[in-house]
């Protein structure tokens, strides 16, 4: 049995979840909050199995919530948000894991984050350790190789 | 600043979705008693009986690595085949299961094990024998009281070469329950 460097993810998460909340709101308000909490602790998650040791947690979580938040102003300041790509009818959420089962792996996971679990291209990005446009491409090639499928 | 149940739901989720995790896990009732259910890419993992969270989130960690998550939908399928064991329509259950954790002897008797037919039993000694070591008897209790998978890995159907029921890591009682639950309390003398 392993030595364990940091306390399994759930007890960190459960431990920082309220404040990392709460420095989010404090910084982007109620609304966007939500989404920068998703991208938070995906990215921390992400990071999570090669962290050496569990001195200040609280501080690393943070810091990567700040960059979250920073991010996102900056892209609210430099772009209006992207059209959503027009999917014709969103398949219902349940049948979508199914729906897309074998569609390449990281592909199926921008989809199925997208269209199941509403997470924005940035969390989704943060998931996939990948950028947010190409979280978005992943999602959108994912869909046309789908709509293809159903035809 | 508390995390509402859905903002909370929707990242567990996310994250099995995204396959970020090394193990997912859930709590589920039953009518032997609140089980934890855990599994990693490779399959069910773990079930244990009066669980403590805490400690379970430990030991998972430590045998398949820290990104340790409860979330509901890894462990549905595993959910749904024990709630239709309970109600008695289905004697085989289908699920991968992930032993890497065991050691090779272990895990051969736990695959062995694994093909004991639903309302049968069979004999540790049994068990020994066809693993081709035939002193091996004590070991395969040892191997059984160890069971990461009980129910899955029907751990319940050995018992003594006389009958007896002779021990169960879940308590002697819910071993009783499981062979009654199969009908196959009629072949033990009790």
């Amino acid at each position: 049995m392993a030595f364990l460097s940091v306390p399994p993810f759930e007890s960190f998460y459960e431990q920082h979840r309220d404040a990392v909340l709460g420095e989010l709101r404090r910084l982007l308000g109620r609304e966007r909050a939500e989404d920068a909490y998703q991208e938070t602790f995906l990215k921390a998650l992400r990071a999570y199995g090669s962290l050496r040791n569990a001195d200040n947690l609280r501080a690393w979580v943070m810091t990567i919530a700040r960059r979250v938040a920073v991010d996102q102003l900056r892209r609210r300041e430099a772009s209006p948000p992207d059209p959503e790509p027009a999917v014709d009818s969103r398949p219902a959420y349940a049948e979508l894991g199914e729906l897309a089962d074998d569609l390449p792996r990281k592909e199926r996971a921008a989809v199925v984050l997208r269209y199941g679990y509403d997470l924005s291209y940035a969390a989704i990005g943060a998931a996939l350790g990948s950028s947010e446009d190409a979280a978005r491409q992943a999602a959108s090639s994912g869909v046309r190789r789908l709509r293809r499928r159903m035809q | 600043m508390t995390v509402s149940p859905a903002l909370d739901n929707r990242f567990r989720e996310a994250a099995a979705a995204a396959g970020l995790l090394d193990v997912a896990y859930d709590l589920t009732d039953s009518p032997i008693g609140t089980l934890l259910l855990a599994t990693t890419d490779r399959g069910l993992c773990r079930i244990s009986f009066d669980p403590q969270p805490d400690r379970e989130a430990e030991w998972l960690a430590r045998t398949f690595g820290v990104r340790v998550l409860r979330a509901t939908k890894p462990v549905e399928p595993v959910r749904r085949q024990l709630n239709e064991y309970f109600e008695a329509t289905r004697t085989l259950f289908e699920l991968p299961v992930d032993l890497r954790q065991s050691a090779p002897f272990s895990r051969e008797i736990l695959e062995r094990l694994a093909r004991v037919p639903h309302g049968e039993t069979t004999t540790y000694g049994a068990l020994a024998r066809a693993a081709g070591r035939p002193q091996a008897a004590r070991a395969v209790g040892t191997v059984m009281n160890r069971n990461p998978i009980p129910i899955v890995l029907p751990c319940h159907r050995v018992v003594g070469a006389n009958g007896s029921l002779v021990g169960y890591a879940g308590g002697l009682e819910r071993k009783e329950q499981l062979l009654k639950l199969e009908g196959a309390l009629d072949n033990t003398l009790l």
